[in-house]
């Protein structure tokens, strides 16, 4: 979305944009429904032309940034619930049975995160939305069209302040209502962290449970995103998890949003719900257009395998997702874990695959130090410690700022976390 | 520059565009209060001057003010002969602007068309009721009441007091500090309404000395007391309605007291024991009700004034939904110091854009902890930011538990009436110690100190008022505080023999159901008591 949309507001934007189409997933009526009729006033950077690769050249520089055509915000189906190995996979209790869930639709990220909240609109009057530019359909579009259906009184835009945002949501949840607030981009979220460390995730502890502000959901776009740089592309779930009395959820793909946005939305706890905004546009499925819930706190074994544990979240699922058929073609089985909801996180989930494997790889974008990784760690290693054949391996980001340019070096991907299946394997040769 | 004008539906009236100073203009499209603008500017209607033979419109509120007045330009500006004029006038978008070609630079003195906004009082420091601007003799001289009204009987008191002084007479009919309840409250077991307010000043007063002491003997962790300010507690409790929540920052224990706190739940929370409805969890003095619609404190500083425009935008929608429920606001209380912060800012620019009913109650008592107010803002106080916010205002003396009351019951008429915020800062003087942590010697006189309570003490000059009116004497106010002492004596005794809360309530309310971790967390510490047989229950 975000490359679409710079190519819409550049002088080629007619082309730009049909080339892009063609590109998308989407089908035709899907395509009429979900694009904006003016190009985004995105606060985002714009696509890197100037890293061309005559101006790297001739720089000398030994690589090149990606190409357009290479990068990963392109759609893409992201499937992962109709593998081979669904049967095997043991059940989560209140995981909903999407067999009898009725028609699907097939909604990119956006307008899966778009679908729950009009549903939660319908069922709750109580239910407002509300953030920087939500009125217009945020400039995600995850709002998009909601105003008109549900009113100005319920669907608006606030002054451009996160913890005025934040504290607003605990407010009108305190006071009965269903809050689902939108911080602009996770990189944002920030002033809003005394609402949410303080107020927010200890209203019902620290008045006796007379006073609950359980009605708040935080949504915030989070992650990379191809060119996001320092302030497009963090994801804070770590610092979130430091949290007791709040809920962290991550989904990787828009079926799994839609539930867990749900659950969220109606969940008697404050929830901040990361949406991993590469996905937005590129990630699509076959999303139930059923009012449905995924239980909060449960993980979900993604695929099943005997040889390796990796466990991951949100966008990071897709690129391990790749890494496990990579490593399938060198003859490892690899059982992949979604944890979906950080806090609190479904330790037992993992426990009991690394029990069975022995090996466990935690992979995120995050960076490695105090990163959620070194929780899981921490656990699977006081739990596991006699099931365990090789050492842990995280796979993350690095202990810098996410500097532009080196976005693809940054990024733990598929080549190093398959470096890391081989050196767990290595040990049980 | 001559100009069009439609106001209020009427002909197009001719007006000439005045030569603006700088002043003038910012005068213009400040977002004062209206009835400032119809006073200051004498008849300006933003910002321009009327043409003498229409009449001069009434100018209600700046919204209407911009929805009436519609600049109309000049044939020659239309037709784009004067290019530069036409783009500056809509140079801010599509709001109409008086130019100016004078450079000056606003002073904040020429800011405030007011100068320092006045403060709203009704009884001074001898308990009399005064027109500030009329010294005249017997204009307001309680002494020289003829026939005083019967004792206790609040109906003659309101309508001698009425008679007495026209100029308060709306302020006394509509207060409900003059209106007896329709039942016996259960504390005073009387239904009058004032006594009963000068009775929980002295309570608040007793409850706080007696707390304050008990700390200093290491019988409770900490303590804060609201000494000098009791009058904000009761003034604005008595004018508020059930319905209405209230945030509040800390030192506003009276309101909670008003609603019907009683002593032993005040004495249970700072002495954390089983029956706190906090489960022991918080500090002293945090306390919360819900029954009583009162939100739980919370330490750090500010945060729950963004929280009251959330709790104001539900109850607009309430009463959108249910024009005939009875309508609510939300009140938030806050320090000087607390006006500081990043969330007072965002609550008052919130509360204004979004219009939510509720008001801004700012306690300014001088001091956070040892930083005086002149460190703490340059400006006309808190109040002077309400018209930047487009948000009205009123500043009141904080230790006249008429003002205070008939303030908040005004600015709570006018926020539902309005749908929109009202700020309030109200005058007082912070006379105890921050809290029992802080010694306030230290950083500021004690004559001051000693000047400020003799002179201006909220509870002394109720006692004033009423023995003016031969309610009360000095024997009748020493037995009500022995009366209040030894309540809060016996209250204390009970809460500190009752034992601590439970262990459950140490894991329990993190979440509205204890996850998995907590459990094994739970039952980790309980085995680590066990095994080092550490007593707890
Ligand atoms: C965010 C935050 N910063 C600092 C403090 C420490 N603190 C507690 S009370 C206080 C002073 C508050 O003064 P004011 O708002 O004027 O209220 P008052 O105590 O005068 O009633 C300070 C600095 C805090 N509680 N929260
Ligand atoms: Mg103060």
């Amino acid at each position: 979305m975000i490359l679409r949309s710079a190519a819409m507001s550049s002088s080629s934007s007619r082309s730009a944009l049909s080339a892009l189409l063609r590109r998308n997933a989407l089908g035709r009526r899907q395509r009429r429904r979900h694009l904006p009729a003016v190009p985004l006033p995105l606060p985002l950077p714009l696509v890197l032309r100037s890293h061309s690769s005559a101006a790297a050249a001739s720089s000398g520089s030994a690589w090149q940034p990606r190409r357009l055509e290479e990068r990963r915000d392109r759609p893409r189906d992201c499937d992962y619930d109709h593998d081979h190995d669904r049967d095997r996979r043991p059940p989560i209790a209140d995981e909903p049975d999407y067999d009898t869930l009725g028609p699907t639709s097939r909604l990119n990220l956006f307008t899966a995160i778009n679908s729950a909240m009009r549903t939660a609109m319908r069922t709750d009057p109580s239910a407002i939305v509300f953030g920087e530019d939500v009125g217009f359909g945020g400039v995600f579009r995850c709002s998009q069209d909601l105003l008109e259906e549900f009113g100005r009184d319920r669907v608006f835009n606030t002054p451009l302040s996160e913890n005025g945002i934040a504290g607003m949501a605990v407010g009108y949840a305190s006071a009965g209502g269903t809050a689902i607030a939108e911080i602009q981009f996770a990189d944002y979220i920030f002033p809003a962290f005394d609402q949410i460390v303080n107020e927010m995730a200890k209203f019902r502890f620290r008045s006796g449970n007379q006073w609950n502000c359980g009605g708040v959901t935080l949504r915030t776009p989070c992650g990379a995103v191809g060119h996001g740089a320092l302030y497009h592309s963090q994801s804070p779930e770590a610092y979130l998890a430091h949290t007791p009395g709040i809920v962290v959820v991550m989904p990787r793909g828009p079926r799994c949003a839609k539930g867990l946005l749900l659950s969220s939305i109606r969940s008697k706890d404050p929830v901040v719900f990361l949406e991993p905004k590469i996905l937005y546009r590129s990630a699509v499925e076959e999303v139930p257009d059923a009012d449905y819930e995924i239980p909060l706190g449960k993980a979900e074994i993604v695929r099943t395998g005997s040889d390796v544990t990796i466990v991951g979240w949100g966008a990071q699922l897709r690129t391990l997702q790749a890494t496990c058929d990579l490593a399938a073609r060198e003859g490892v089985s690899c059982e992949l874990i979604d944890l979906r909801t950080i806090l609190p996180w479904d330790s037992e989930c993992v426990v009991s695959s690394v029990r069975k494997t022995g090996k466990l790889i935690v992979s995120h974008e995050a960076p490695l130090t105090c990163g959620f990784g070194a929780e899981v760690v921490a656990t699977l290693q006081q739990e596991c410690f006699f099931h365990l054949e090789a050492p842990i391996q995280r796979v993350c980001g690095y202990d810098t700022p996410f500097g532009l340019v080196f976005e693809q070096f940054y990024l733990p991907d598929e080549k190093k976390n398959l470096d890391a299946i081989r050196r767990v394997m290595d040990y049980s040769k | 520059m001559q100009a069009t004008a439609v106001v209020n539906g009427r002909e197009p009236m001719t007006v000439v565009a005045r030569s603006f100073s700088v002043k003038n203009d910012y005068r213009a499209y400040s977002s004062m209060p209206p009835h400032h603008l119809a006073r200051k500017n004498n008849g300006l209607v933003n910002g321009l001057v009327k043409s003498t033979k229409v009449p001069r419109p009434i100018v209600k509120s700046r919204n209407q003010l911009k929805e009436r007045v519609t600049l109309v330009l000049p044939d020659k500006a239309k037709e784009g002969a004067d290019e530069e004029q036409q783009s500056h006038l809509t140079y801010v978008g599509n709001e109409s602007m008086p130019i100016t070609t004078e450079l000056k630079i606003v002073l904040p003195e020429d800011d405030v068309p007011r100068g320092t906004w006045p403060v709203f009082r009704m009884m001074d420091e001898s308990g009399r009721f005064r027109r500030s601007d009329a010294a005249a003799p017997g204009n307001s001289d309680a002494s020289t009441f003829n026939n005083l009204p019967e004792m206790y009987d609040l109906s003659q008191l309101r309508s001698s007091l009425i008679s007495r002084h026209p100029h308060f007479a709306a302020e006394f009919e509509s207060s409900e500090l003059l209106r007896p309840s329709r039942n016996d409250y259960p504390d005073t077991r009387s239904t009058n309404t004032l006594l009963r307010a000068h009775r929980q000043m002295i309570r608040l007063r007793k409850m706080d000395t007696i707390l304050h002491n008990a700390q200093r003997q290491g019988r409770i962790s900490f303590y804060m007391t609201a000494h000098g300010e009791e009058a904000i507690h009761i003034g604005s409790g008595s004018a508020l309605k059930r319905q209405d929540v209230i945030l509040a920052q800390y030192r506003e224990a009276g309101l909670l007291m008003w609603r019907g706190f009683t002593l032993e739940q005040f004495c249970n929370q700072c002495f954390s024991n089983d029956l706190d409805l906090g489960k022991g969890r918080q500090m002293p003095v945090h306390y919360g009700s819900r029954a009583l619609n009162y939100q739980t404190i919370s330490s750090p500083l500010g945060t729950q004034i963004t929280q009251a425009v959330g709790a104001a935008y539900k109850f607009k929608l309430d009463a959108l939904a249910n024009p005939e429920k009875e309508a609510a606001i939300a009140i938030v209380y806050f320090g000087d110091g607390a006006a500081s912060t990043v969330d007072f800012h965002s609550g008052c620019n919130f509360a204004a854009t979004l219009k939510t009913p509720m008001i801004f109650f700012c306690r300014n008592n001088g001091y956070a902890i040892s930083t005086p107010v002149k460190d703490q803002y340059a400006g006309d106080g808190i109040i002077s930011r309400a018209p930047g916010y487009g948000m009205a205002g009123i500043r009141v003396d904080g230790n006249d538990v008429f003002a205070v009351h008939a303030a908040v019951a005004e600015a709570r008429k006018l926020a539902l009436r309005t749908s929109a915020p009202v700020m309030i800062e109200a005058m007082t003087y912070r006379s105890g110690h921050h809290s029992t942590s802080d010694d306030s010697s230290r950083y500021r006189d004690t004559d001051e100190v000693r000047r400020a309570t003799d002179v201006s003490d909220p509870i002394v000059r109720l006692d004033r008022f009423l023995k003016g009116m031969g309610w009360m004497d000095d024997s009748a106010v020493a037995s009500i505080e022995d009366e209040e002492r030894v309540a809060v004596l016996r209250a204390m005794e009970g809460a500190e023999a009752r034992p601590k809360p439970r262990l459950d309530a140490m894991f329990t309310d993190v979440y509205h159901e204890k996850p998995p971790h907590l459990v094994r967390q739970e039952e980790e510490l309980r085995l680590h008591l066990k095994r080092h047989s550490i007593p707890y229950h």
